[in-house]
C-alpha cells in the first residue's frame, strides 16, 4: 500500500432540493484514526455520509474535499469508491436476483480492474474467513443482496463488505442502530480487526454505545449542520452522561437541527 | 444519474451470408405455390389436402386484430406493414439433409459455426437440428436414445417414416382454424421438428433445433410435433437468429406438445431474431392426467412478436409452468403472454412473466387463465414484472380470467419497477460503474429465469443480455 490515507474536508456545504444541509463541515480524518460524529437526530450527520460518498440527491454547493490530496468532489460515486472510500449505510438498498457473493466479487474486481481480478478461490477463502468472523451463517453469501435481511444481518453484511473491500476511509452511518448488544459486539469485532494506519474511520451514531466497543481518537459533536466541538474519548463519555443540553449552552444554540439558521 | 440507461449495440448475429439455394417458390401467396411446396416434397394426399383447406382459411380470416378464437381475443401490435405478396414462402437451401457437418453445403455450415452451433452440439447436447430457410440441413441424435426408440428428425421426414404418428397428431392441438398465422403456416409449413420420446423413457440431456433465415423477404413457417409418451420426459431447446435487411421477414411456427399420462416435456425458447421479423408464433401443449408442460420462453430479438405460450390441462392433475422473459429495445414491440386452460379437477399452473423496456421500446403482457366446468380445486398463479428503464418506453399488462368452476383458485400479481436511484447508489458506492450496476440489477431482474435454463444457456442468456444493455454510457 502507499502512504497512510488522508481525508480532508474544507468548509463543506451541501444541501438537499434547494435546502441547505451541511453549514461548513472542517474535518481531517488520516490512516489509523478513528472519528467519532456525534449528534441528535436532524443535525446533518447522515448527510455529511452521503454527501461525501455522492449520492445525487446531496448538491454541493461550497467547499472542497480530498482524498489523498484528489479532488473527491469530481469523481462519479464508483471512482469515490475505487479511489478507496467506503460508506456502510444506514437503510442498504435491496437488489434482487443478485447473490451477496457475486456482488461482493464484481465490486472487488471492479477496484482490482480488468486482468488482475480475483481468483475465485482466493476470493471464497476470504469470504468464508470474514463470514465466520462476523458469525454469519454462510447461507448468506447465496442469499440475495439485502433482500429480506434484518436490520442486524444488513449490518453486519455492510461491515462483511467493508472487510472484503479494504478501503482507505471507512465511513460508518449508524452502524449500531438496531442492534443487540451481541450483534454490536461483532459489528465492532469485525471493525476492530481491519484498523491500522491503512484505514481512517469516521462513525457517525448518536450513542456512546458503540464508543465502548469501538475506542474513537477524536469526538467530534454535530449540530446545525457543522461540527461545533471536538475533543477526545472523554467527550463522548460526558455527553453520555449529561446529553447534549451542556454543549448547547455552552456555545448559545438554540435549536440544534439545521432546521434553524446558525 | 438514473436517466442515462444503455443503448441497445448491434444486433450481432445480423452478418448475411451468399444465397445457395436450390430452390426458391415465386414470392407471393397462391394454391401453387401451395401445390408446389407439396409436390417438391413429395407429400400424401392426405397432406395436400390439409394445406389447402388451411390456405381457404387463411383467406377467410381476418388479421388477428378482430379474431375471435375459442379461448382467445387477440388485440396485437402493429402488423399494418406485413405485406403477404412480397414475401418468398418457401425457399429450399439445399439438396439433402446431413448428418454429419461435413455434409451441410459449406456457406451454410459457416453459419452455423459462427453461430457455434456444432461446438455445441459437441459440448453438451444428444441431439441437434439445424434449419436454414425452409429445410432442416443438418440433423443427428446420439445413438442410445435412438436405440431407446426416440425419434428426433426434422417434420418432412416424420411425414415420410412415420405416418400413422403424424396422422394421428397433427394439427389437433393447434387446428387450422385457431388463427391467421396458424393457417398460414399450416397451409405453407416446412421444416420444424418431430420429437417421439416412448413411454418411460427419459432424456436427461436436452435436444435441440437452431432456426435461421438468411434470405430477405423470405417467410419461414417451421411445424414443430412434440409426443411426450407416458411417463417419459424430454427438454427440447430452440434458438432462433437471422440477418439485419431493410425490409422485413415473417417468422410464424406452429408447435403442437402432447404430454401424455404422468409424462413431463420441458420447452425452451430463446428467440433473438433481427429487429426486422414479424415472429408470430403459435404454440400450444396438451397436458394429459398427471403431466407437467412447462414453457421457458425468452424473447429478445424481433420487430414485433406475438407468441402466447398455451397449456391446455385436459387431465387430473396436469401442470403447467410458464416463465417468459421479454426485452423490448427501440422500435420493438414484445406482444407475450401466456395462456392456461384447465379442463379438469386439481390442475395446477404457474405463469411467471418478467419483461423489460427500453428506448421506447413496447412489451405487453397478455395472459389467459381458464378454469372450465371440471376444473374444480385446481390453482392457478400468475406473477408478471415489469422493469422500465426509461420515460419514452411501456408497458402494459392484459390478463383475461375466465372462471366456469366452483373451488379454484386464482392468484394474479403485477409489478412495475423502474431501476431505483437507491440502488444504483448503493452498488455504485462498491466500486461498480453505473453501466455494471444497471447490468446488474437487470440481470437479478431476470434471474428467476436464467436459472431455469441449462448452465450453458444461462451463460449464452447473461451475455445476450449484457450485450443488449452495453452501450453509450459516458
Amino acid at each position: 500500500m502507499s502512504k497512510a490515507p488522508k481525508l480532508t474536508i474544507k468548509n463543506l456545504h451541501a444541501s438537499v432540493d434547494g435546502k441547505e444541509i451541511l453549514k461548513g463541515v472542517n474535518l481531517e480524518v488520516k490512516g489509523g484514526e478513528v472519528h467519532a460524529i456525534m449528534g441528535p437526530n436532524g443535525t446533518g450527520k447522515s448527510t455529511l455520509a452521503s454527501a461525501l460518498m455522492g449520492h445525487p440527491r446531496y448538491e454541493v454547493t461550497q467547499g472542497e474535499v480530498t482524498l489523498d490530496g484528489e479532488n473527491l468532489l469530481e469523481m462519479e460515486v464508483d471512482e469515490r469508491a475505487r479511489a478507496g472510500l467506503f460508506l456502510a449505510m444506514q437503510y442498504p438498498a435491496e437488489v434482487s436476483g443478485v447473490t451477496n457473493s457475486d456482488f461482493l466479487r464484481s465490486s472487488i474486481n471492479a477496484k482490482r480492474g480488468e486482468g488482475n481480478e480475483i481468483s475465485l478461490m482466493k476470493f471464497i477463502r476470504e469470504l468464508d474467513k470474514k463470514m465466520e468472523l462476523l458469525e454469519m451463517d454462510e447461507k448468506f453469501a447465496t442469499r440475495y443482496l439485502n433482500e429480506g435481511f434484518s436490520g442486524g444481518e444488513k449490518k453486519r453484511n455492510e461491515i462483511l463488505q467493508m472487510m472484503m473491500l479494504q478501503p482507505r476511509i471507512a465511513i460508518m452511518d449508524e452502524i449500531d442502530s438496531g442492534l443487540d448488544i451481541d450483534a454490536l459486539k461483532v459489528v465492532a469485532k469485525g471493525v476492530n480487526s481491519m484498523l491500522s494506519d491503512e484505514l481512517g474511520v469516521l462513525m457517525i451514531t448518536h450513542y456512546q454505545r458503540l464508543l465502548n466497543y469501538i475506542k474513537p481518537d477524536y469526538v467530534h459533536v454535530f449540530m446545525q449542520g457543522r461540527i461545533v466541538k471536538s475533543g477526545g474519548p472523554e467527550l463522548a463519555e460526558r455527553l453520555e452522561a449529561e446529553g447534549y443540553d451542556w454543549v448547547k449552552e455552552e456555545l448559545g444554540i438554540e435549536d440544534e437541527t439545521v432546521g434553524q439558521k446558525a | 444519474m438514473a436517466q442515462n440507461i444503455p443503448e441497445i449495440s448491434e444486433y450481432r448475429y445480423g452478418f448475411r451470408d451468399k444465397d445457395v439455394s436450390v430452390f426458391r417458390s415465386k414470392k407471393g401467396l397462391s394454391r401453387q405455390v401451395v401445390e408446389e411446396i407439396s409436390r417438391m416434397k413429395g407429400e400424401p394426399e392426405w397432406m395436400l389436402d390439409f394445406r389447402l383447406k388451411a390456405l381457404e382459411q387463411f383467406y377467410k380470416m381476418p388479421m388477428p386484430e378482430s379474431t375471435n378464437s375459442k379461448w382467445f381475443s387477440l388485440l396485437p401490435g402493429n402488423l399494418d406493414e406485413l405485406d403477404f405478396d412480397d414475401i418468398t414462402y418457401y425457399v429450399k437451401p439445399s439438396e439433402r439433409q446431413g448428418r454429419s457437418w461435413d455434409e451441410v453445403p459449406d456457406e451454410i455450415k459457416q453459419t452455423f459455426d459462427k453461430l457455434g452451433i456444432p461446438e455445441a452440439e459437441q459440448k453438451f447436447l444428444a441431439g441437434v437440428s439445424a434449419q436454414y430457410e425452409s429445410e432442416v440441413v443438418y440433423h443427428n441424435m446420439q445413438k442410445e436414445l435412438e436405440e431407446q426408440g426416440v425419434i428426433f428428425c426434422d417434420t418432412d421426414t416424420a411425414l415420410r417414416e412415420y405416418p400413422e404418428l403424424l396422422k394421428e397428431y397433427f394439427g389437433t392441438v393447434v387446428p387450422i382454424t385457431d388463427n391467421k398465422f396458424a393457417a398460414l403456416n399450416s397451409a405453407v409449413w416446412s421444416g420444424g421438428s418431430f420429437i417421439y420420446v416412448p413411454k418411460g423413457v427419459r432424456c436427461e440431456v436436452p435436444l435441440q433445433a437452431y432456426f435461421r433465415i438468411n434470405s430477405e423477404n423470405m417467410g419461414q413457417f417451421e411445424r414443430t410435433l412434440i409426443i411426450v409418451d407416458e411417463g417419459a420426459f424430454v427438454h427440447y431447446v430452440e434458438g432462433c437468429t437471422a440477418p439485419i435487411y431493410s425490409t422485413d421477414s415473417l417468422h410464424s411456427a406452429v408447435v403442437e406438445i402432447v404430454v401424455k399420462d404422468n409424462a413431463r416435456c420441458r420447452y425452451t425458447t430463446i428467440q433473438n431474431w433481427a429487429p426486422n421479423i414479424y415472429n408470430l408464433v403459435t404454440k400450444r401443449a396438451v397436458a394429459h392426467a398427471g403431466a407437467h408442460m412447462e414453457w421457458v420462453d425468452g424473447n429478445i430479438g424481433s420487430k414485433l412478436t406475438m407468441k402466447y405460450p398455451a397449456v391446455i390441462m385436459k387431465g387430473e392433475g396436469a401442470k403447467a409452468d410458464i416463465l417468459s422473459i421479454a426485452v423490448a429495445g427501440k422500435g420493438q414491440h414484445q406482444d407475450a403472454g401466456a395462456k392456461v386452460v384447465a379442463l379438469a379437477p386439481n390442475c395446477t399452473s404457474t405463469i411467471i412473466s418478467k419483461s423489460i423496456s427500453k428506448q421506447g421500446g413496447k412489451v405487453t403482457y397478455r395472459g389467459l387463465t381458464a378454469f372450465g366446468k371440471n376444473a374444480e380445486g385446481s390453482k392457478a398463479n400468475v406473477k408478471c414484472d415489469t422493469l422500465i428503464l426509461d420515460d419514452q418506453s411501456t408497458s402494459d399488462t392484459i390478463p383475461y380470467n375466465e372462471i366456469k368452476a366452483d373451488n379454484v383458485t386464482l392468484e394474479h400479481e403485477a409489478t412495475v419497477s423502474k431501476v431505483s436511484e437507491e440502488q444504483l447508489f448503493y452498488l455504485m458506492s462498491r466500486g461498480l460503474s453505473e453501466n455494471e450496476a444497471t447490468q446488474m440489477i437487470i440481470m437479478g431482474f431476470i434471474e428467476p429465469f436464467t436459472k431455469e435454463l441449462p448452465m450453458e444457456y444461462a451463460v449464452e442468456m447473461n451475455r445476450l443480455i449484457k450485450f443488449e444493455m452495453e452501450g453509450s454510457i459516458g
